[in-house]
């Protein structure tokens, strides 16, 4: 019977000095520490997002956050001031390389921040954590990406040129894709894995917005106020300049909804103690969400999830 | 029929792609910060040995394809077909085409045991052992007193093979042979 753990025990002890790095970092900035339920009533619409739920009593489901970003919105709502928390995220089906069932996330917001200050901010601590960190990360936006990397624009591309520029990457035969999966294929299959040094990638098409404020580029084109920091072919945050308007998050949970039932899943009610909270008054904020377990990886130089992780999901 | 779901793809599995029975060589669990994920699969197509990399929306599922890999005794060839028969006791026997012995034809022995792969109950390839013994019917003549020195010479197996063997090596000689490498191991009488 295989007992041993996954990751080697130096491998968990640089994992504990990571850990305590980041502490340092909220704590010299003044960011308090939360701990919110694992366990929730509600959980997200995000139609890619499946989240696991237990029987807490006869009848009586519960999510496992697939995110702690409900319920940190909520506090911020409450006048918590500036907020992280390091907590694990459940998310199903997902397995592979790069990802575990059961994973740490390490998830922050910034009252009174915009998107660009919260990168700096993000820079700074990958700087702390890494050593070949470097607080100067370059930004580059999603538009410039692909035409540098494929020739084509992804916000005037038609659809057939997409499927074209996916096919040629490899073989999609059978796969029904809405232009925003071909731009996610592209993206997560020839991009991305280019996207060896650090660098920020901003201005996403306001239709991958999820929880950020949509805002316009250089072009006049809708964009969403949403970063990823990609570090060695890898993605390892995604912030958010947030949305703090009830009505249109509303109308958000509302259309993925209809994209859930469309594709056959099952709908989730919005959580009404967030959509609550938002009408009593979201602080304009910015957030971010962080893999630990990647970042992690890049300090020890794990090319796969199980190097850093004490038992991963079939050990566990 | 059974259906696997892209997370259920595991190396070996043998699933239907386009028609044809495939094993999955390799899956690779891809995701965008937001939106779809997507399984790369790499498979073999078990036709035509054909390798190809295929993506799926993560969830997506295929179906089971009914291939079994048994262990058979070759028996004849009548030309056209190649015959082997279960060793479980069953007698039972089934013809191969040349397509599907292609793999183990160099290495075939009347009564050795082959790992013969049916897809819905035809042969569609055969392994050899990855050792076998066969007798040389031709060679040239053994150099007596040479049996530690270098150099070597080509020798025809019974069973057609060509392979290279140390000079002493006679007409007669049973030789252990890797079929995956197809190198000559030793004399083994």
């Amino acid at each position: 019977m295989r007992w041993q753990p996954d990751a080697a025990l130096d491998t968990l002890r640089l994992r504990a000095q990571v850990l305590a790095r980041v502490r340092g970092f909220f704590a010299d900035r003044g960011v308090l520490e939360v701990d919110t339920p694992l366990m929730c009533q509600a959980t997200g619409t995000d139609p890619h997002l499946e989240a696991l739920a237990l029987e807490l009593a006869p009848g009586d489901w519960r999510f496992l956050q697939t995110s702690p970003e409900f319920a940190m919105k909520r506090l911020l709502a409450a006048g918590s001031g500036p907020i992280y928390q390091l907590c694990k995220a459940f998310r199903r089906d997902e397995s592979g390389q790069r990802h575990n069932p059961e994973f740490t996330m390490l998830e922050w917001y910034r009252p009174g921040f915009d998107d660009h200050q919260l990168m700096d901010e993000v820079a700074a601590l990958i700087a702390v954590c890494l050593p070949a960190g470097d607080a100067d990360i370059p930004r580059v936006c999603y538009r410039d990406l692909f035409r540098q990397s494929l020739g084509l624009d992804p916000f005037a591309a038609s659809d057939d040129q997409l499927l074209t520029c996916a096919r040629s990457h490899t073989d999609v035969a059978g796969m029904v894709l809405s232009r925003d999966d071909m731009l996610n294929l592209l993206m997560a299959l020839v991009i991305e894995p280019q996207l060896q040094a650090p660098v920020f990638v901003v201005d996403f098409p306001a239709s991958q917005a999820a929880l950020a404020q949509i805002g316009r580029d250089a072009q006049g084109s809708p964009v969403a106020r949403r970063f990823e920091l990609f570090v060695a072919g890898m993605e390892l945050a995604n912030g958010y300049l947030e949305l703090t308007d009830s009505a249109e998050q509303a109308r958000r949970f509302t259309a993925d909804n209809s994209l859930r039932e469309a594709a056959g899943l099952p709908v989730r009610a919005a959580d009404a103690r967030l959509l609550a909270a938002l009408e009593h008054g979201l602080p304009a904020c910015a957030g971010v969400a962080l893999g630990f377990d990647r970042l992690v990886m890049l300090a020890a130089g794990a090319t796969h999830i199980r190097e850093v992780l004490s038992f991963v999901a079939d050990n566990a | 029929m059974a259906t696997f779901s892209t997370n259920e793809f595991k190396p070996g599995l043998k699933v239907l792609l386009d028609g044809d029975p495939c094993s999955i060589l390799d899956n690779e669990f891809v995701k965008p910060g937001k939106g779809q994920a997507f399984n790369r699969v790499k498979l073999r197509n078990l036709l035509n040995g054909r390798v190809w990399e295929r993506t799926f929306k993560s969830g997506e599922s295929l179906e089971a394809a009914d291939v079994m890999e048994t262990d058979m005794s070759y028996l004849y060839s009548d030309g056209e077909f190649w015959h082997f028969m279960k060793t479980d006791g069953s007698f039972e026997q089934f013809p191969a085409d040349k397509a599907a012995v292609a793999d183990a034809l160099n290495w075939l022995k009347e009564e050795d045991v082959y790992v013969v792969t049916l897809y819905n109950s035809n042969p569609i390839s055969v392994t050899p052992p990855n050792f076998v013994e066969i007798e040389v019917v031709e060679t040239d003549p053994g150099l007596k007193g040479d049996t530690a020195q270098g150099g070597s010479k080509p020798a025809t197996l019974a069973s057609g093979a060509v392979v290279k063997v140390p000079l002493f090596v006679n007409i007669g000689d049973v030789l252990r042979v890797d079929t995956r490498t197809g190198e000559y191991q030793n004399r083994v009488r």
